[in-house]
């Protein structure tokens, strides 16, 4: 492996407080370092182009059993990107819910290094990680789902905190999960019965516990448990008018358990995600509005929560969702093809293709919501730029998404097509705030990297993971508010890839593969602790699975580069 | 003599995992909890083995070393414009990943057995989609299972103890609190064992669906009798699916592979469907091979595509009807085929089988069929689950993973390492020339 220097390039590094400085950036063995020597170093010509840390997506449906269902029910989504094989390229399709070859080499030629897949059945990992062991180029993990699980429900009806601490842990450890996610919790327990929780105080049928204790228990588990990432929620009522009072209540329910960091403040413990799907106002679906602005006031005077956007993108895209409920709601509301898959003992499963229109009032107001909470929430830093892949768009559009929210000019511009009555029932129009570059960077690199607790990633310091990013993108000449269209097109391509010190991509083409990584989370309990619940579950597994507790453990020999994170926990 | 615990039964696509296998002398002498079918495999699997690679030479098969096989396997793949890989429903997944890379670099078509078996119940889901879940959903909550020509009794002789009828689950302890329904063209050992069996006309499943589907929306049918079912009985068939608390429909190749066959996948699925505006209803189907499923996930997640993948453009194409086998071969198109742990020669329309030996054939398998006894290479191969480890997909998706039991005979390795070398020499063929 050579040894590499980034010269005379524009660098963006929020966190280390570099914004736009022309700097060199050299790389050793995979790492940034603080020099080489030039004479035996690849050396890339940076002037004039920007270098940043290379993309990382906090969430991004790419991997699992669900994505693979998306696959299968569209066949009519490949045929709009047909991708042969090349020297160096596997071949491929899709668009909204593309092939795991296809999927690594497009992230990666945008300059996308790290992409976390946000929600799979534990029940389901194995299948998960055979499909990250073929996504190459990016850095992958996955946050299991534990939301309508029947082990949490059970240990918190019997006040069980510490067990379910270690269950957590155990399972976290043994089907290589990193984070745990939570989808309309409840909900989807009752859902298995065709009906739904519709407030954080209904209690789940069978279990008697309510959406709230689910959520405030499992949050209270992560922090004991020294987790690298929060609790990342999908809260109940997603997609309904007027939700945006459920997401606030269920992020209030959670505010107590925040520890403070060494400035005072509350570190972030919950991660409310797809935000836009979660913040809706309005009363039914002729007057449902964007409830941006509430979540945005409470966000912006709390600190214990992050979210991403799930931006929606006009397009012809595939919803997938372990919230059976809601997509069961979407297929009788569009008659479009549905998939359901329900899962034993954990979560669920619904998949319907949409195309969001922009001549449609209700698309129109998802659009402007995504956006308004990116623009009213002040700090980039608890702000993800996502389009939730695929459920609001591709990922293969943030690039379009980058630029709506660098420049007014070009979120007017586009407003001209949008339904006008969401047009003007919104506050989008009027407001003129732009991203910076260093904004943008906390967005997609640097704060989704420090919300995930990878201290490796997200910045170009000297120690960092050698990902980077350089594109064609000459300050001197572009105003990306006014030009947004070339930042667009440049950060469609990267000029370069750099991943673990190798450049893969050149000039926005592949030309090397590599097979990233797959993290996992060990989070260790006391010994006495951890043996006594895993006896526990023992006990229960045949109940409650159809299979043997030793084959749904993920045996670490199944996974390629596998990158356990070894936490101490509390419990 | 070693016990090996929690074995994966390598036979029937319910993947059944309990099986408590004891080896003596690299001899599997018991394997206690598999059914007759999972222990027939697990004590005569070694039977009938092919004892050597072997190349035709003037229409005979004669022994030959591994790697002669191998070099000539690659010189007819490299030679010719459009060949064919097919089968891959008993190996592992690993093999089929590597058996879509060679197709690549062929640039010729992957088939699988799901094109002959539950092809139109794969594309029911690009049509409609599909209400399904886990097996262990149904073990737990259906209170109503309907098996629709699928013999479960016979094909998957322990469907019913672990995941339907006879079950025991969190909410439902066993036959008393469930209700079977078999709905089949003739009375089949399940049919017997059910708490009602509806008989239905050779062919006219779709008629009856359609019949249901207009009962179930409480619509009269102007008609006396449809498939031979009296319209007073179909309407209190959809009674009974509209009055369950949780219901399911297995389907099985007596639905897939008879008239109407895709249009009979799109009924039930749009009628599972339907259902769900009244109760929660699942439909999923009785997969036969123990891995056939696998090979759908597979081809699925790295080119889009479930079975019949045509790699000859270099990027995946699928059309089922052209790129199938079956038709490939009906139309002449095929110059070579590569069948991996399957007997098409046995089980093909005869006029097809005819049609394959016409062009070159190589089998990579354990064991004597028809297909190798006509091959012109044989590539002896070992065990997916007994003699090599890797994973496999439960008939509901569920990935479980494979063992190995004994060590495989001297002169075999697995179909993931045989094509491995394939795959290489090809390669180095490609560069030569």
């Amino acid at each position: 492996m050579h040894d590499i220097l980034i010269k005379n390039g524009t660098v963006f590094d929020p966190i280390n407080n570099i914004d736009g400085e022309i700097i060199d950036i050299a790389i050793s063995k995979g790492k940034i370092v603080d020099k080489v020597d030039e004479s035996n170093a690849e050396v890339i010509d940076a002037s004039n182009k920007i270098v940043l840390p290379g993309g990382v997506d906090i969430h991004s449906h790419i991997a699992g059993p669900k994505v693979n269902m998306g696959r299968l029910l569209r066949p009519e989504d490949h045929y709009r990107n047909l991708k042969p094989k090349t020297s160096v390229k596997r071949a491929g399709v899709g668009t909204s819910c593309p092939s795991t070859f296809t999927t690594g080499y497009e992230y990666s030629e945008m300059g996308y290094t790290t992409v976390f897949e946000p929600a799979n059945p534990p029940l389901k990992m194995l299948h998960v990680i055979d499909e990250f062991n073929d996504t190459p180029m990016i850095d992958k993990a996955c946050y299991p789902l534990f939301g309508s699980n029947w082990h949490v429900m059970e240990y918190l009806h019997d006040n069980k905190e510490d067990e379910l601490a270690a269950y957590i842990a155990w399972t976290l450890r043994s089907v290589k999960g990193y984070a745990c996610k939570l989808v309309n919790p409840g909900g989807v327990e009752q859902w298995k019965w065709g009906g739904d929780v519709e407030g954080l105080d209904v209690a789940v049928g069978n279990f008697g516990v309510t959406p709230r204790e689910i959520v405030k228990g499992m949050c209270k588990a992560v922090q004991r448990l020294n987790l690298p990432h929060s609790i990342h929620i999908h809260a109940n009522n997603l997609g309904m008018p007027g939700n945006y009072e459920t997401s606030i209540e269920t992020l209030d329910s959670m505010r107590e358990y925040a520890k403070e960091n060494t400035n005072g403040k509350p570190n972030p413990i919950a991660h409310l995600t797809h935000v836009q799907f979660n913040t809706y106002g309005g009363t039914n679906w002729m007057n449902i509005t964007s409830g941006a602005e509430h979540l945005a006031k409470y966000i912006n005077n709390n600190d214990h929560v992050s979210i991403d956007l799930g931006q929606v993108v006009f397009s012809d895209t595939t919803t997938m969702t372990a919230d059976g409920p809601f997509e069961h709601k979407l297929q009788t509301l569009t008659g479009n093809r549905w998939v359901n898959a329900d899962i034993e003992a954990e979560t669920g499963c619904g998949i319907v293709p949409i195309k969001y229109k922009k001549s449609n009032y209700i698309h129109a107001i998802m659009w402007v919501t995504g956006l308004e909470a990116a623009l009213m929430i002040d700090d980039p830093w608890k702000v993800c730029m996502t389009t939730d892949h695929p459920n609001g768009g591709y990922f293969t559009t943030y690039p379009r998404v980058v630029t709506w929210l660098m420049s007014q000019k070009a979120r007017e511009k586009y407003m001209e097509k949008v339904n006008k009555r969401a047009k003007s029932r919104t506050a989008l129009e009027s407001l003129d705030r732009e991203y910076s570059f260093s904004d943008v960077v906390i967005s997609t690199r640097a704060g989704t990297a420090r919300l995930l607790g990878l201290n490796d990633k997200g910045h170009l310091g000297v120690g960092a993971d050698a990902d980077v990013a350089v594109y064609n993108i000459d300050l001197n000449k572009i105003d990306p508010a006014i030009q947004y269209w070339k930042v667009r097109k440049a950060l469609r391509r990267a000029d370069y890839t750099i991943k673990d010190g190798e450049i893969v991509v050149k000039d926005g083409e592949v030309v090397k593969s590599v097979p990233g990584r797959s993290y996992w989370v060990d989070s260790k309990v006391s010994t006495d602790l951890a043996k006594s619940v895993e006896s526990e579950i023992k006990e229960k597994f045949k109940d409650y699975y159809t299979i043997q507790m030793s084959n749904y453990i993920v045996a670490e020999k199944n996974i390629i580069n596998s990158s356990p994170i070894t936490v101490q926990a509390e419990v | 003599m070693e016990i090996f615990q929690d074995v994966v039964c390598p036979v029937c696509g319910c993947l059944c995992d309990d099986i408590e296998v004891s080896v003596e002398n690299n001899k599997i002498v018991k394997a206690r909890n598999a059914c007759a079918m999972g222990t027939t495999k697990f004590l005569n699997y070694n039977n009938d083995r092919i004892p050597s690679p072997m190349i035709k030479n003037n229409g005979v098969q004669k022994p030959v070393s591994l790697e002669e096989c191998i070099e000539k396997t690659a010189e007819i793949l490299v030679k010719a414009k459009y060949p064919l890989i097919y089968g891959l429903s008993l190996s592992s997944v690993e093999s089929v990943k590597v058996a879509i890379e060679l197709t690549e670099e062929v640039g010729g078509v992957l088939d699988n057995q799901t094109s002959v078996c539950h092809g139109p119940g794969v594309q029911g889901i690009h049509d409609i989609g599909e209400s399904t879940g886990s097996l262990g959903e149904i073990r737990h909550r259906a209170d109503l299972i309907i098996a629709w020509g699928a013999n479960l009794q016979e094909a998957h002789p322990r469907h019913m103890e672990r995941y339907s009828y006879t079950s025991k689950g969190r909410y439902r302890n066993g036959k008393e609190d469930r209700n079977l329904i078999v709905i089949d063209v003739r009375e089949t050992l399940t049919a017997k064992a059910a708490d009602k069996f509806i008989q239905i006309e050779q062919g006219k499943d779709f008629e009856f669906i359609n019949a249901l589907r207009t009962a179930l929306r409480l619509e009269q049918i102007q008609k006396d009798k449809v498939a031979g079912v009296p319209v007073e009985e179909i309407e209190k068939l959809a009674e009974v699916l509209r009055s369950c608390e949780f219901g399911v429909i297995f389907f099985g190749q007596g639905v897939t592979q008879v008239n109407g066959k895709g249009r009979n996948i799109d009924g039930l699925f749009s009628l599972t469907r339907d259902l769900n505006s009244w109760t929660k209803f699942l439909i999923m189907p009785a997969r036969g091979h123990f891995n056939v499923a696998g090979v759908n996930q597979v081809a699925t997640w790295q080119t889009g595509f479930p079975y019949a993948i045509d790699l000859s453009r270099g990027y995946p194409w699928y059309n089922p009807g052209e790129t199938t086998i079956i038709d490939i071969i009906r139309r002449g198109e095929s110059d070579a085929t590569l069948v991996v742990g399957s007997d098409p020669i046995a089980h093909f329309p005869p006029a097809i089988s005819k049609r394959m030996i016409t062009t070159p054939l190589i089998s990579i398998d354990p064991a004597h069929s028809m297909t190798t006894m006509v091959s012109d290479v044989v590539i002896p191969s070992s065990f997916a689950g007994i003699e090599y480890e890797g994973l496999a997909y439960r008939m509901d998706g569920l990935c479980l993973p494979l063992k190995k039991l004994v060590k495989e005979p001297d002169n075999t390795m697995s179909d993931e390492k045989v094509l491995k070398m394939i795959l290489a020499k090809v390669r180095e063929l490609k560069k030569v020339n």
